[in-house]
């Protein structure tokens, strides 16, 4: 296992109460894995993603711990992390285009940041890795303002995994680009994994057919908890928890024509994180809900490798 | 309905306007009422200039856009029966007004005839047609409202001007995937009662789910344009056939676009504008920009 993630709960403090961004989730990741973490706004996809990083100042770690290679990550020690980030930890953070400092030439820019963490600059490498997500070198001679949205997201991938980390969150990376820069993007994703970039990856997103294209695994989370997670092709062909059944149906996909097949969308919202009602979290929208769903679903395994949290599977 | 000639528009860039890009050039197209067709295409192409042009919002630099064979002018009586909503609903909306407002100052500006009684009757109905419980929503600021309930109040909004178009600009790119498709239903249940929307986006497979007819445009220009399940099913153009092959499905794994070994443009000899490759579904030349051939 390179990561492994038990009973982490993550609260945001609000001035009306803590806000159960993440409530209690537990999942491993092995060496070489692309868990891909999907989820409706709000269900603390990102929170996950981000506690594993930097937690901001708002978020507090509520229980939980966090393993990485056989060492605890001090995730609510910002200062502590320091030492794991960017070397063990990586992100490449949602707004690529807001993360590169745009008073810098590229080249510059990337020296200031690896001395920063005390590491030379290895221009060869540099250019190399650049050259495979089909960056040309002249790139770093620019400043950020003078790269496409795409390109920019390239090169902050690029400059993300210089350091080899063994964990890298991609949050959201390709949800602001085209489909065809998505393309690029994702299987720019998949070589860094090939190459020994990375170790293991957590690809953050809201679109589950892409996702089913890079990930080994996918996590569906709900409401700050997990809901179900199996190997990509069963969580798309043989879904269990009705959540995922009702998420897939909602999806439209190039053929499918309202005059031909009505698709439903999912009534109701998710409960506040507030103060959640006790239970399952989806049992308000939830077509087959039922009594036993007033106490909180365990997570069963059902066959290696696919854990649903629901009673009535 | 809506009729759009060889439109043009150049932007002015650079320091003191001296250089020009020309974001759109020469699109024809129409909407027929209780039509809704669909314009896809990257960053860039234009699509949303389109829009802005339709809405009166930027004047086109050559070429005419018509409603009704009339052409586009801004102001109260176009706007009575063309409106936009765009992608971003939380920006759409005055942050310190109460949602209701919204609806206050279209009858202060459209109706203002109208008695109170029988506008809270007007407001009421336009909210259940757009699935929305009037108490929900009613009273509240934008922050208490999902982005799925603002877009839709947006939507009831047009709906209490009588409008005979809609321009949705991206209007489901910020929503999740569970409620992206009740807005788009909405929009069906809309169309089968006559009104035509212009649905923009660069989402394949939400263009497709609605569109009777698909205009592809790339760097201003359409590349192919046609029914829908002609542009999709079958799709000529080199760049059509590319953005099909890069939207991640389901069931099958992401494949290369088959490459075109002729252009069916030259083949069949065409010259100028966009060529017929079947009953409506009209196909530029493959090398649109480098074509050295007559």
């Amino acid at each position: 296992m390179s990561l492994l993630v038990s009973e982490l709960k993550v609260h945001y403090r609000t001035l009306r109460g803590d806000v159960r961004a993440l409530d209690g989730v537990t999942f491993g990741l092995r060496d070489g894995e692309i868990l891909g973490l999907v989820g409706e706004s709000g269900c603390g996809k990102s929170t996950l993603g981000k506690s594993l990083i930097r937690m901001d100042g708002r978020m507090r770690r509520a229980g939980g711990t966090v393993v990485l290679d056989g060492r605890e990550l001090p995730i609510d020690d910002d200062r502590a992390m320091n030492a794991f980030r960017f070397r063990e930890v990586s992100l490449i953070p949602q707004y690529a285009m807001s993360a590169l400092n745009p008073t810098r030439k590229l080249r510059r820019m990337v020296g200031e940041l690896l001395r920063s963490r005390g590491a030379p600059l290895d221009a060869e490498e540099l250019e190399r890795r650049m050259s495979q997500v089909g960056l040309p070198r002249e790139v770093l001679d620019r400043y950020p303002i003078e790269l496409s949205g795409g390109m920019k997201q390239r090169m902050v991938m690029v400059i993300s995994t210089l350091l080899d980390p063994s964990l890298l969150i991609a949050d959201e990376v390709t949800s602001a680009l085209d489909v065809s820069t998505q393309k690029a993007v994702a299987r720019a994703l998949l070589g860094f994994r090939e190459r020994g970039y990375v170790k293991s990856m957590i690809f953050v997103t809201h679109d589950i057919a892409l996702t089913h294209h890079i990930a080994d695994t996918i996590m569906v989370m709900y409401a700050g908890r997990l809901a179900e997670k199996a190997p990509a092709d069963v969580i798309v062909k043989k879904p269990r928890h009705p959540y995922t059944r009702l998420l897939l149906d909602a999806l439209p996909e190039v053929g499918v024509r309202y005059a031909d097949r009505r698709l439903e969308g999912i009534a109701g919202s998710p409960p506040s994180l507030l103060d959640p009602p006790p239970g399952c979290r989806f049992r308000a929208r939830c077509p087959i809900a039922g009594d036993e769903c007033a106490e909180d679903p365990p997570v069963a395994e059902l066959t290696p490798g696919h854990h649903v949290a629901c009673w009535k599977v | 309905m809506l009729k759009l000639r060889d439109v043009t528009k150049e932007f002015r860039v650079g320091a003191f306007g001296g250089r020009s890009v020309r974001a759109v050039k020469g699109v024809n197209f129409e909407v027929a009422p209780g039509e809704v067709v669909s314009l896809i295409g990257e960053s860039g192409s234009g699509k949303s200039t389109l829009g802005r042009m339709i809405l009166g919002l930027n004047p086109v630099t050559s070429g005419s856009i018509t409603f009704d064979d009339l052409p586009v002018r801004a102001g109260k009586e176009y706007y009575r029966r063309v409106q936009g909503i765009f992608q971003d609903p939380f920006s759409s909306f005055n942050p310190v007004f109460k949602a209701d407002r919204v609806f206050g100052m279209i009858k202060e500006t459209y109706h203002p005839a109208v008695p109170a009684a029988e506008w809270a009757g007007r407001v009421d109905s336009a909210l259940r047609d757009v699935r929305l419980n009037p108490d929900q929503v009613l009273g509240k600021y934008p922050h208490q409202l999902s982005g799925g309930q603002l877009q839709r109040l947006l939507i009831a909004r047009a709906l209490l001007l009588d409008i005979k178009l809609l321009v949705a600009d991206e209007i489901t790119s910020m929503l999740d995937a569970s409620t992206r498709i009740d807005v788009l239903n909405l929009l069906a249940e809309l169309k089968a009662r006559g009104l035509g929307v212009l649905y923009i986006t660069h989402d394949l497979s939400l263009g497709s789910y609605l569109a009777e007819r698909t205009v592809v445009l790339r760097r201003g220009s359409v590349v192919e344009m046609g029914p829908t399940e002609r542009v999709f099913g079958d799709p000529l153009h080199p760049y059509t056939r590319e953005l099909l092959s890069a939207v991640p499905r389901l069931h099958e794994a992401w494949d290369d676009p088959t490459p075109v070994d002729d252009c069916p443009y030259h083949r069949e000899g065409g010259s100028g504008g966009l060529f017929e490759a079947g009953p409506g579904h009209l196909v530029a030349c493959a090398e649109l920009e480098t074509c050295v051939r007559p």
